[in-house]
């Protein structure tokens, strides 16, 4: 049995409120909450980056998996907020905690599935035999321009799973990618916020490889919508994920568990992964779990987990996701977030 | 701000709090080769837990160039459960629930950027809890 | 070891001093010095400075200072003990001359402060850099912590703490080498920008330009140039850990204990043989815990007992008559060796209208740092 045997998220303490955002541009904050399903987000503290953010989550992932952190064979951190263009997060995540140095370390980047992708080739590693222990995370300090669509829902925040062949608490029964050249999202390379093809990033891109990945996986497996207790997707607003979901016969009762973008925004590589951490906090052994990424560009990992009796020793082990989620808030101004996010120039 | 090489050579204190205990009892976090109170040089290599109390602590009004755009900002000292004495930033807090006696925990955190291009520092911070 | 005099004494203005470079201070210093001594030539010099090279890119003070005080082809060395540099470089010409190795010893200090605009940065390199000030924390943040434990501890108040300040910029107005020399009130130090709770502007002592320079010889040869040498009669240095973290009490400076009783021990006196102390009040905190540490307080009691007055004229000890660090300026490395002028002045009779009355014992205590290193001089009116 191959699967997850460690688990652990994080999110920043630091929020902004959609409405915060949209007086600042003179929107209609209840056109915006309405329409957006987005109440508030998480902001990354001015302390706080991809990389601090990965440490943090796979802190309570190896709280949670009781193994010896030497025993981690690969370390892949997804993301498209790298703190550096060129040097390695993940190196810096390793002697942070206490993984290493013979250890294999790649960091991903593919839109908002970076996160899925190291978590899928951490778990090929591990199924391969190539390695006992194998680490994948997503997180992200997402993007969005001032003013723009982006701006309520780029969050921060991150998931990480250690994937393992003893103590498994959801295995991993399929996988399935479906992939495609699809720009519907962009960031070339010195600049400082994504750009995008409005509504060409919804029926084209997102729901397109979606439920081409969701489609494929369902049939390789054998299963439907109603033999999974939870679903989650990827969740760039409040209204795509539920829309997706219901197309592919799931109900809002199996989705309002990972459903946290409404109270989190878009944590980019860390949005679907972060769902899905909140979803292990709560199941129960036997449980299925559905769970579909999306990253522009553009693809979609789809992962079927059947929960374990083991889940039950682990669960309490290090902070749940909605607690952290609902735990201690700092609300900023717009003023306050324009700095913490460098959208103010200062001198050098 | 530390160049790459000076940066690199304290990142296990930095990173994961790695730490020496005298056989006096005395815990360094700093490298030591001697325990300056009873002079002894016999210790064992530990790990802090990271977690600890507050001793005293100030908020930074004015700060040096590179912490300027976060200031007001606290710093504590604090002294771990193990003995170990530091000073730290206390992060996400509410400024006015710093208090002598707060019991902290240590997280990994960002603690500057040389700049624009160079590289970026990371360390620990305290939160309360 | 000989018995060692100070015969002559020179410094700057201290202030902002934009015409003047790190070179021309300290030469216009040394030059007065050896003027009011009469000498036109010394034997060796020691010049203690904080952090030129940070502060003008100029390391190499021996060689610069020698070659532009006039005096090339003379051994000179540069001393560094944070702030207590030029306390440092006096210790330093002392033990030149008591030990018979050279007569005519210069001793001075010179900070050029005002070139840079983030002293903060080179302030901060007095303490761990790695693991104090690559945390934040800032000096005036370091004698905060100091002060917080201090308050709760002994229950002093924050208008109790401001009384320090005030008293040194009351003795400031006579003394025209002061940067600051005017009075302030309470509401002044309280309502001054916070720069690290609880210390306020007001508080701490200010960035200066200044240098100091003394020249010293052999007691037995001092009325050759003087009728009035001043001997030191007691020299005390101690060190304390780099970090004040490790301070295992937070409201003590463990090595100005040890520093004044090394002094008192060599004096063969006591503090209440002393009529004024110039202490190295970087911050008003810092004034208080070294007044409990000199002995002139019980422990707890300073802040208390200054702000009741004990700690002017006509109380229990003058504590800084010229106007301290805070109202007279701080130039890091000069300060030291300026607060022997002091004492020299007051020893001398030559202090004006800041004159302690019949003073015969006086003291200088500089520090370097939150503590990690203290120099203490008891100087005697002969």
């Amino acid at each position: 049995m191959v699967g997850i045997v460690g688990y652990g998220a994080y999110v920043p303490a630091h929020r902004i409120k959609s409405s915060t955002i949209a007086e600042q541009w003179g929107s209609d904050p209840a056109a915006i909450e309405r329409g957006l399903l987005l109440s508030e987000k998480t902001v990354p503290g001015q302390d706080e980056d991809t990389i601090t953010i990965s440490v943090a989550a796979a802190k309570n992932a190896l709280k949670r998996a009781r193994i010896d952190p030497k025993k981690i064979g690969a370390v892949y951190i997804g993301s498209e907020s790298h703190p550096y263009a060129v040097k390695p997060s993940g190196t810096i995540l390793i002697d942070a905690l206490g993984i290493g140095p013979h250890v294999h370390v790649a960091d991903y980047e593919f839109a908002c599935k970076a996160g899925s992708e190291a978590m899928y080739v951490a778990y090929s590693h591990v199924k391969s035999g190539e390695m006992e222990y194998a680490l994948g995370i997503g997180a992200d300090t997402s993007q969005g321009a001032p003013g723009d669509a982006l701006e309520y829902s780029a969050s921060a925040g991150g998931a990480a799973f250690i994937f393992g062949k003893t103590n498994v608490v959801a295995e991993v029964l399929f996988t399935h990618s479906y992939t495609s050249d699809t720009p519907d999202f962009w960031r070339r390379e010195y600049q400082r916020y994504p750009r995008h093809g409005g509504r060409f990033t919804g029926e084209p891109a997102y729901f397109r490889h979606i439920l081409g990945a969701s489609r494929a996986i369902l049939e390789k497996s054998g299963m439907k919508a109603s033999d999974f207790a939870f679903a989650v997707f990827h969740m760039p607003n409040g209204k795509f994920p539920l829309k997706v979901g219901k197309t592919l016969g799931f109900t809002n009762q199996q989705m309002e568990q990972g459903w946290v973008v409404n109270i989190m925004g878009n944590t980019y590589s860390g949005s679907s992964p972060t769902g899905l951490t909140a979803i292990l906090d709560i199941a129960k052994p036997g449980d299925k779990i559905f769970m579909c990424s999306f990253g522009s560009g553009a693809g979609s990992d789809a992962f079927i987990f059947q929960v374990t009796d083991k889940i039950l020793e682990v669960q309490d082990l290090a902070p749940k996701t909605r607690d952290i989620l609902n735990g201690k808030k700092i609300y900023l101004s717009y003023g306050k977030y324009a700095a913490y996010r460098k959208k103010i120039l200062f001198n050098d | 701000m530390a160049d790459s090489a000076r940066y690199h050579r304290e990142k296990f204190h930095r990173y994961i709090l790695e730490a020496q205990k005298f056989d006096s009892g005395f815990v360094s976090l700093p490298n030591r080769y001697v325990d300056p109170y009873s002079g002894s040089r016999s210790y064992e290599k530990i790990n802090l837990k990271g977690t600890g109390t507050i001793l005293s602590y100030t908020i930074i009004h004015i700060a040096s160039d590179q912490f300027a755009h976060t200031t007001p900002f606290p710093v504590a000292i604090i002294e771990t459960d193990e003995g170990a004495r530091l000073t730290v930033m206390v992060t996400d807090c509410d400024i006015n629930d710093v208090k002598i006696g707060a019991r902290v925990e240590l997280v990994f955190r960002k603690i500057m950027e040389e700049g624009e291009s160079g590289i970026i520092n990371y360390g620990y911070k305290a939160i309360l809890i | 070891m000989r018995e060692v005099a100070i015969i002559g004494v020179g410094m700057t203005k201290f202030g902002e001093l934009w015409e003047q470079s790190i070179r021309d201070m300290f030469a216009e210093a040394a030059l007065k010095a050896m003027d009011d001594a009469g000498v036109k030539k010394i034997d060796s010099f020691y010049v203690g400075a904080m952090s030129s090279g940070l502060y003008t890119y100029q390391e190499h003070l021996s060689s610069l200072m020698a070659d532009y005080m006039g005096q090339i082809g003379v051994p000179g060395l540069h001393v560094e003990s944070a702030c207590a540099s030029g306390g440092s470089a006096v210790r330093a010409a002392f033990i030149e001359v008591a030990s018979g190795m050279s007569d005519i010893v210069l001793a001075g200090g010179v900070e050029k402060m005002w070139d840079v605009e983030d002293g903060t940065i080179v302030l901060a390199t007095a303490s761990d850099q790695e693991y104090e000030a690559y945390n934040g924390v800032t000096f005036p943040g370091l004698y905060a912590m100091m002060a917080r434990v201090y308050m709760e501890k002994y229950g002093l108040t924050r208008e109790e703490l401001a009384q320090v300040p005030i008293k040194n910029h009351k003795h400031s107005v006579n003394n025209p080498n002061a940067q600051y020399p005017f009075e302030i009130s309470l509401n002044d130090v309280l309502k001054s920008s916070m720069v690290a709770d609880p210390l306020r502007l007001m508080d701490c002592s200010p960035i200066t330009d200044g240098a100091a320079a003394l020249i010293l010889c052999p007691l037995e040869r001092a009325k050759e140039f003087t009728n009035k040498p001043v001997k030191i009669r007691g020299v005390g240095a101690a060190t304390g850990p780099i970090a004040l973290h490790d301070h295992r009490d937070l409201t003590r400076l463990d090595a100005v204990k040890l520093a004044g009783e090394r002094a008192y021990r060599m004096a063969g006196l006591s503090p209440s043989d002393i009529s004024f102390v110039e202490v190295h009040d970087c911050f008003s905190i810092a004034e208080i815990i070294v007044a409990e540490e000199l002995g002139f307080f019980e422990y707890g009691t300073a802040g208390k007992a200054i702000a009741e007055g004990q700690g002017t004229y006509g109380g229990k000890v003058v504590i800084n008559p010229s106007g301290g660090l805070k109202a007279k300026g701080h130039p890091v490395g000069a300060t030291g060796a300026a607060q022997v002028i002091e004492a020299y002045y007051q020893l001398t009779g030559k202090a004006g209208a800041r004159q302690v009355p019949n003073a015969k014992f006086g003291m200088t205590q500089n520090m370097g740092g939150s503590g990690g290193s203290c120099i203490v001089h008891i100087l005697e009116a002969l």
